[in-house]
Order: C-alpha cells, then structure tokens, then sequence
C-alpha cells in the first residue's frame, strides 16, 4: 500500500512536470501551429542556465530564478528573430525541420559546455513545503512543481481565454494571412509567443532539475515526452495538456512500477499511437473537419 | 541514325513527354553512362580499403536518403523514424538470414518488404489525418522500435546482436570491401533509376499534389489516403533495403547505432542536399557521411595531440552542433539544397562564354 502510494504521488508530480513542459509547446502550436521539436533543449537551457546562476555564481534563489527567467525570455526572442523569421511564409514542414535542427543544435552545444553529467541543485527549497502524512513522504520538490504547475497553468488558461495577446494569438494560429489583414501584428505575436515558451520551458525545466538533477539528455527526452502528452490531451488544449499529463505521468510510473523500468519508458508512445488510431484530435482538442 | 539532341537556345519543348524527360540531352545521356563506367569499372581498383568503406556508406546511405526524400521531399510528410526503419531492415535481414536460412539477395529483398510493412503499421493512424501527425507518429515508431530491438531478446539478440554470415552472390564471395562495393552501386543504380522513373509517372505526380495542396488533389481524385500510405511504404523499403545491405556490409549488428540521432541525419541529408530531388539525396549523403568522417577525425587527431588529450571528450559533441547548424544554415540560406547550387553552377556554363 505503501509503495502504491508513492507510486501515486511520483506519477503525479512527474505528470505535473509533463503538463508544464507540454504547455510551453501548445503556447508555440497554439500560436504558430508549429510543432517544436527544440522544445526540451529549452528546458535543458533554462536548467543549467540556473545551474549556473545559483550554483557558481553563488546568487540567491530568488533572485537566480528572476534572472533565469529573464534571461530565456530574451533567449525566445532572439530564436525567434534570428531562426524563424526568415521563415516566416515558407511551408510549415520547413519551420518544423528547423526546430529539429535547432534542437540538435543546442543540445551539441550543452554537452561541449557541461558534459553528460549529472548536476545537482544545493538544498535551495525551504524543508517546510515537503509534505509527511503518515507513511508518505513528499519532497519539498515535488511540492513545489505542484504550486508552480497550478499557477502558470492557471495564468496561461486566462492568458488565452480573455488577455488581448493571447485572442491575437489565436488568430495568428488560426489563419496567419487573415490575421495580418485584420491588423495584428504576427511578428510581434509570434516572437512573445516563443518567448513565454521559452520562459515555461525553464520553469519546468528548473523544477525537474529540483527533483531529479540536471543532465542534458534527462531534460531534452522530456522534450520528446512531451508529444504523448499533447496527444493525448489535444495538440491545442491548455486543459488537455494538464489531463494528458498527469495520466501519461502515473502510466509510467506505476508501469515502471510494477512492470519494468524500462518499459514505462516506452509505454507513452504506445498510448500515442493508440490514441492516433482511436481519438486522433485526443481528449479536448478541437475536431478539424475539411471537406472536399 | 538519329540526330544528337544539343541543347536549344530557349525553352522549345512543344510536348509534355519533352518537358519530363529525365535527359534534355543526349549529352546527359552519354555522360551517365560514362560516368556509370568510371565508379564501377575504376573506382574500386583505385581507391584504398579505407576510401571503399567511406564510398560504401556513402552508397547505403544515399539508397536510404532517395527513400525519406520520396516522403518528405515529394509526399510532403515528415518521418522522424527513418533511423529505426533503417534498424528494423538490417534486423530482418539478420533473422532471415540466420534463422530461416535465406541467401544473401533474398534477405535483403525480403527485409526491405518487412521494413514497408513495419512502416505502414505506423503510417496508417497518422496518414488519415494533416500532415504534422506523421512525424509524432514516427517519433513514436522510433523509440517503440528501439525498445523492442534491445528488449525482445529472442528474436534479436538482445544487447549482444546478431552475427551475419557472409554475404555470398551467385555462389562468390561478396564480402570484401571491393566486392561488397559492386553491390553497393548496382543496387544503388537500379534504386535510383526506379526512384527517378518513379516520380515522373502517375504515382509521382500524384505524391507531388498532395504535397502541393492536399485539398486540391482530393479535389481531382486523387485518393490521399493510398498514396500518403504508398509513400511511406516506399520510403520504409528503400531504408530498409538499405539497411539489409548495412547489415551484411558491417556482419555483426546491435541496438546503438539506430537512435533517433540516426534519423536526424537522414533529414539532415535530404534538407542539405535538396529536398524533392533524387541527386540532392545522393549529394546529401556524401556530404553527411563526409561530414561525419571529417569530424571523426578531427576528434581523433585532437585526441592525439597530448595537450589537449582531456579536451577531446568534449570535443566530440560539436558534431551534433555541427549538423544542427548545417541543417538551420541550409533552411534559412539555400532551402533547396545543394542540389539548386549544382543546378545554378551548371546553368551559369550553359551559355558560357556568351551569356547576357
């Protein structure tokens, strides 16, 4: 009961980190209907980015995160402007191929500046956030990715739903030409929507680095986990994102459980292909119909 | 005898079959063949057993590359699994070959048949729907596919692998690098001939429009559905042809080299060479494999100077900085490969010296 129990508990902080990192991607689809298959080397930059902030230049937590998140702000825009722009109007596949040599990209240059190794964070979180009922021990970590993950998603569901941005941003993924006609800015839109990818990517990027060290190749798999999630949930749904996470997170760790470690791995994909079988728009994605 | 075809001062062709003719003239012609005699009849006895290995890989890899670029390139749909296809036909060609007993050119005929069916399991879901599900889908197929290569001991050896026998065609002994070569380039021939025939038919137009827009080639009758899945089960053949052919090349294989770094590299070739061209798959090939060696031995060579020996461990993950840069480079600055350099440098000489 004991070990079902934090079972539990793991898959749903783990989930919670997944819906995280899945919503920096539906921000970008959202907005461009771009897939960014760079999006893990984001989380990875975001992590070490803090890594270095908190652990070699020695700054306070607060102050650190401020300054991480900051600092992948600007990094979403100069993507944006140095990447993507030049794309702007070519054919989707096109801009799709470039995340993904981004990402190899980024994740070449971690590896020569860190190394496949495995950092850590010092004990930075206050103890009194990790949570003891009886027999279950939550850390402090998964606690906090619990807070962060209810508050960005909360923010960015009203983000879309009611600020002007995000209608701006909505139109723009919906019909780009039509969007510039009415008099929206596209380029403006599409680089602050790369940039708020960018800035949730590190957030979920520092909170996984928290619960389970920082390591290039552990963040940018995230990255690709990413896409179970999404759908499952709907490539477009905020909501979906939360939902798709969370079951895709206790899939693998009660499979990793009581199954094998290394088949909780895989056990997302499988549910991806199944899911494009039976529910291809996923849980609350929107249904596109086209006739011919 | 006919007139030789010289090429016109101007676009006279008054024909559709002039104008997807594969040579314009029969310069083009005589120079394939030339050329054809040149790599098979001089090639091998010239170069050294390192230089045979590298023109072999070459070879494999740009039969896998004419594959992915049939789907991307013409169909328009994205395969982030190509690697794994790559995986799962030097596979089938292994099992076949130990388990079953099959000779050397029915294992590798054979594996790239498995390889399109293995394929079209993952095709199916996604080439119902637009076009971005294909690429998640393979995604999946890529990492469900290593899975199973290195869990599924009973039929793959696990970690360990598999040994091939030696290759033998027609009762000789094909295994050399030399000899191997032969077989490398006739079947990279024939593939290449069946590619290019392939796109200029009915089925290669049709790939074209549903690349061109899916809506409009519905429109005209085209059914999406089998072509988006015809597509796809060609390009997995051709990998894994391709892959059986690596197979009996390297004799022994296991699970590491089919990642999804793998596949990375086959779209990197087709974006670096030209995408929707069967020569900017060849010319993509040589480049990423040249690429590769180069950079292999700029590590080596680093790794060899005692100063920097602890310096080289971190030297070696510039290659994927590298190919991640090729790949953006080639996106921003030339999307349509080397394959459009080759066209601009050959057409800047056509009127030479008299050009306006």
């Amino acid at each position: 009961m004991e070990f079902f129990i934090q079972i539990v508990v793991n898959g749903l902080s783990i989930g919670f980190l997944y819906a995280l990192a899945a919503l920096g991607f539906v921000m970008i689809f959202k907005s461009s209907s771009v897939l960014n298959f760079a999006h893990g080397e984001l989380l990875a930059i975001g992590a070490f980015f803090f890594l270095v902030l908190s652990v070699s230049a020695k700054f306070p937590l607060v102050l650190s995160f401020v300054l991480t998140l900051v600092g992948c702000f600007a990094l979403g825009f100069l993507i944006e402007r140095f990447f993507l722009r030049p794309l702007i109007g070519e054919a989707l596949i096109e801009v799709i191929m470039l995340t993904v040599g981004l990402a190899v990209m980024f994740k070449g240059l971690m590896l020569f500046a860190f190394g496949g190794n495995f950092f850590k964070y010092p004990i930075l979180l206050p103890e009194a956030l990790a949570l003891n009922w009886g027999m279950v021990h939550v850390p402090a970590a998964y606690v906090s990715s619990f807070i962060i993950g209810l508050v960005c998603l909360g923010v960015f569901g009203l983000f879309f739903k009611y600020s002007s941005q995000g209608i701006y941003m909505r139109s723009v993924a919906d019909h780009q030409t039509a969007a510039l006609s009415l008099g929206v800015h596209v380029r403006r839109v599409l680089a602050l929507s790369w940039a708020i990818a960018a800035v949730v990517a590190a957030m979920s990027g520092i909170v996984l680095g928290f619960m389970h060290g920082v390591n290039v190749h552990e963040l940018s798999a995230v990255g690709l986990k990413v896409f179970p999630v999404v759908i499952l949930g709907g490539l477009d749904s905020i909501g979906g994102a939360i939902v798709g996470g969370i079951i895709i997170g206790l899939l693998e760790t009660f499979t990793g459980g009581y199954i094998s470690g290394s088949l909780g791995e895989v056990i997302p994909y499988i549910v991806l292909v199944v899911i494009l079988m039976i529910k291809p728009y996923g849980l609350f994605g929107s249904v596109e119909i086209e006739r011919v | 005898m006919r007139r030789l075809i010289f090429r016109p001062c101007g676009n006279f062709k008054e024909r559709y079959e002039q104008e997807i003719a594969i040579f314009g003239t029969d310069f083009g012609r005589v120079w394939i063949w030339i050329g054809l005699a040149l790599l098979l009849g001089v090639v091998p006895f010239i170069s050294s057993p390192y230089v045979l290995y590298i023109i072999n890989s070459i070879g494999i890899a740009a039969i896998a590359a004419i594959g992915l670029n049939i789907l991307i390139g013409y169909t328009g749909q994205i395969s982030l699994g190509h690697g794994a296809f790559f995986g799962v036909g030097a596979y089938a060609a292994a099992i076949l070959a130990t388990t079953v007993g099959f000779p050397f050119w029915l294992s590798v005929l054979a594996a790239g048949v498995v390889t399109a069916l293995v394929g079209m399991v993952f095709g199916i879901p996604s080439v119902r729907l637009k076009h971005l599900y294909l690429c998640i889908a393979t995604l999946a197929g890529q990492f469900i596919i290593e899975y199973v290569l290195m869990n599924w001991e009973g039929l793959t050896g696990g970690p360990r692998g598999i040994i091939l026998p030696t290759a033998t065609l027609f009762g000789l002994d094909v295994s050399s690098d030399r000899s191997f070569f032969w077989v490398v380039f006739v079947s990279f021939a024939i593939m290449c001939w069946v590619a290019v025939n392939l796109v200029r038919s009915r089925y290669g137009r049709a790939f074209i429009a549903i690349r061109d827009n899916y809506l409009a080639a519905e429109g005209m009758g085209i059914p999406i559905f089998h072509y988006k899945l015809l597509s796809f089960g060609i390009s997995s053949f051709y990998a894994g042809f391709a892959g059986g052919l690596w197979a009996y090349y390297t004799i022994s294989i296991t699970p590491e080299p089919f990642t999804i770094f793998l596949s990375i590299q086959y779209i990197a070739m087709i974006i670096i060479g030209g995408l929707g061209s069967i020569s900017g798959a060849v010319f993509g090939a040589i480049f990423i494999t040249m690429l590769n060696e180069i950079l292999s031995l700029a590590t080596e060579y680093i790794m060899n100077l005692d100063i920097l020996a602890g310096a080289a461990l971190t030297v070696a993950p510039l290659r994927d900085f590298v190919f991640g840069l090729a790949i953006v480079l080639f996106l921003i600055f030339e999307p349509r490969g080397l394959a459009e350099m080759w066209r601009i440098i050959r057409s800047s000489f056509r009127l030479w010296p008299f050009s306006y």
